[in-house]
């Protein structure tokens, strides 16, 4: 049986409209808007897709694996309804603002404390800081092949075949297993959890790993500011009684504007 | 630590030329070198690059330096990253520079923590801060709701991987010469594991969306595919694209390849036409580089407002037929 982890983070609705996006100058960090839950980052849910996918066609044993706070038990308890087997959340103040060499070594010390595993994936990039890099961190940390931005792959023979998303199409590689490969959203919609499914995933047991389970690494990039960029532009609503006349208007004020 | 000296970027071709994020790597990093007081590297990496390589010379490079072997004629993660980290160690530069392209950001990630330093992807700004002595790496961040400002303090080399179109691409001087220098990384093929097995190039017509001058886009607010049809044939008549923002891609209502955002394509045209689009920060940074803004949407209170420069307040589905026909009568004069 295929041994696959998922890691998933949990993160801010990335769906906030800009208008109530806010930081807290104090902490560098975004205020969740009244009444926002958090979610699973996309690409994350995406990853978790590929790994059911193959679980539906080959058969595999998927574990969703998540560094954050104690809330994120709920976006593991949720990949585990989407139909993932067990769960593992790595939670401790120590992990707290970890950049992605921090959060790709505690990850891939958590991969080996689970011990068994012929396929690591991860969402390409995060929805909070997209930096795009853990995926690969974990493959070098250990010491497997990755491949990254990937639309699609087939296991056989402990090989997988993939196809990499590029601007103008796809690049198809193949590497050995164990490996990392990091799920962009061609892979297809994450499928929705049933309501059994849901209550279920209430009962299954998520242990929670703090660094006295986990090795834990110094960050090494430091973010030294974060702003919410000023937009200063004056938006020249066009004018008409009708949205037809609105439409020849518009045609009209490009050509005064020599924009047509 | 200390020894290390010199900004490296990492060059990519096109055919027998320069790649278009090289010539903005070399534009960036010979500001950053002169700020430094140090010199401009540009490394290559690939099979019979090493011709166009030394075109690097002629925007800047004080140093040009192609790894050049068959093993390296498509992009493989190991042999790539390992290359560029035996590179490292011979040369020692101070910081790396990458372009955000399909090379550089499976390459850069891995070999930052191969080499145990910090890197940040998808810059958008990249300054010398005197005082400290740092490379600041400004980049978007929460889907371009914010931007953030890194700095790699301890570890070495400094790294970041820019967005192309975001920096001022060197200006070529015919004066500039000079030797490319070969270097052998000693990676064979069984170092590489895995294998290339080949390209899907998606069946194209029509202009290229990352270079039309116009860009009709459509959001989820057109509800299903047949809409695409009435913006294809407006981009037809302006001479432009369609794009589109990541809702209907994900809906298959048109191509992945007509995404424009954070995670799709990065656009510049003198028009941007948004239809039915709200206007998300992720689709935002994909476009703010437009040099006119229109909107086209029912909901007034819809965020492309406020980064619009016209905005039409109604139903697309009439609005845009009356703009079109405008548009044709304007044009046929």
């Amino acid at each position: 049986m295929l041994e696959i982890v998922v890691c998933v983070r949990q993160i801010l609705d990335p769906e906030t409209p800009a208008k109530s996006f806010k930081i807290d100058p104090a902490t560098q960090r975004a205020v969740p808007p009244a009444g926002s839950e958090p979610v699973t980052s996309d690409y994350d849910e995406n990853a978790v897709e590929a790994a059911l996918q193959i679980k539906d066609t080959l058969g595999a044993n998927v574990t969703i694996l998540s560094l954050g706070p104690a809330s994120a038990k709920t976006t593991v308890r949720r990949c585990i309804a989407m139909g993932a087997d067990a769960g593992v959340l790595v939670s401790d103040p120590v992990f707290d603002d970890s950049d992605s060499y921090a959060t790709a070594f505690a990850l891939s010390e958590a991969i080996k404390k689970i011990g068994k595993f012929d396929l690591v994936l991860c969402g390409r990039q995060e929805g909070d800081w997209d930096a795009g890099q853990v995926g690969s961190g974990i493959a070098e940390l250990l010491g497997i092949p990755s491949v990254t931005m990937v639309a699609g792959f087939s296991i056989e023979d402990a090989v997988a075949k993939a196809r990499r998303v590029v601007p103008d199409g796809r690049e198809l590689v193949e590497v050995p297993l164990p490996a990392v490969m990091t799920v962009s959203s061609e892979i297809g919609e994450p499928r929705y959890p049933s309501v059994r499914r849901i209550r279920q995933a209430f009962a299954v047991d998520v242990p929670t790993w703090t660094s006295a389970d986990v090795a834990s690494a110094e960050s090494l990039n430091k973010m030294v500011s974060l702003e919410v960029p000023k937009h200063e532009v004056e938006c020249n609503f066009i004018g008409g009684e009708t949205p037809e006349e609105k439409g020849e208007q518009l045609a009209l004020a490009l050509r005064n504007a020599k924009v047509l | 630590m200390s020894k290390r000296q010199g900004i490296t970027i990492f060059g990519e071709t096109s055919g027998d030329e320069l790649a278009p994020i090289t010539t903005e790597l070399l534009g960036i990093g010979k500001e950053l070198a002169g700020q430094m007081g140090q010199e401009l590297t540009a490394l290559f990496v690939g099979d019979g690059v090493s011709a166009a390589a030394a075109q690097a010379f002629k925007y800047g490079a004080d140093r040009v330096i192609a790894i050049d072997a068959p093993l390296f004629a498509d992009y493989m993660t190991d042999s790539y990253v390992g290359a560029v980290a035996k590179y490292d160690e011979q040369y020692q530069p101070e910081a790396m520079l990458f372009g955000h392209t399909p090379a550089g950001r499976d390459l850069a990630p891995r070999l930052s923590f191969r080499l145990k330093t910090g890197l940040t992807l998808d810059c958008v700004a990249l300054r010398f801060n005197e005082s400290s002595g740092l490379i600041e790496k400004v980049k978007p961040v929460y889907g371009g709701n914010a931007v953030a400002t890194y700095v790699c303090e301890a570890a070495r080399p400094q790294m970041a991987a820019v967005r192309p179109k975001t920096m001022t691409a060197a200006v070529k001087d015919e004066s500039g010469t000079g030797e490319v220098v070969r270097f052998d990384p000693q990676i064979a093929e069984s170092d590489v594991r895995g294998k290339f097995l080949g390209r899907e190039i998606e069946e194209f017509s029509g202009i290229k969306l990352e270079d039309a001058e116009v860009v009709v886009c459509g959001g989820r607010g057109l509800g299903g595919p047949e809409p695409f049809d009435q913006l294809e044939e407006l981009a037809k008549l302006l001479g432009g694209a369609v794009g589109a923002s990541r809702p209907p891609c994900d809906s298959k209502w048109c191509p992945t390849s007509c995404q424009i955002g954070l995670t799709g394509k990065l656009i510049s045209p003198s028009l941007y036409i948004g239809v039915a689009l709200s206007g998300s920060s992720q689709h935002q940074a994909g476009m703010s580089g437009s040099k006119t803004i229109v909107a086209i949407n029912k909901d007034e209170e819809a965020n492309i407002f406020d980064f619009a420069h016209y905005g039409v307040v109604g139903e697309y589905q009439k609005v845009l037929p009356a703009f079109f026909a405008k548009c044709k009568e304007m044009m046929s004069k």
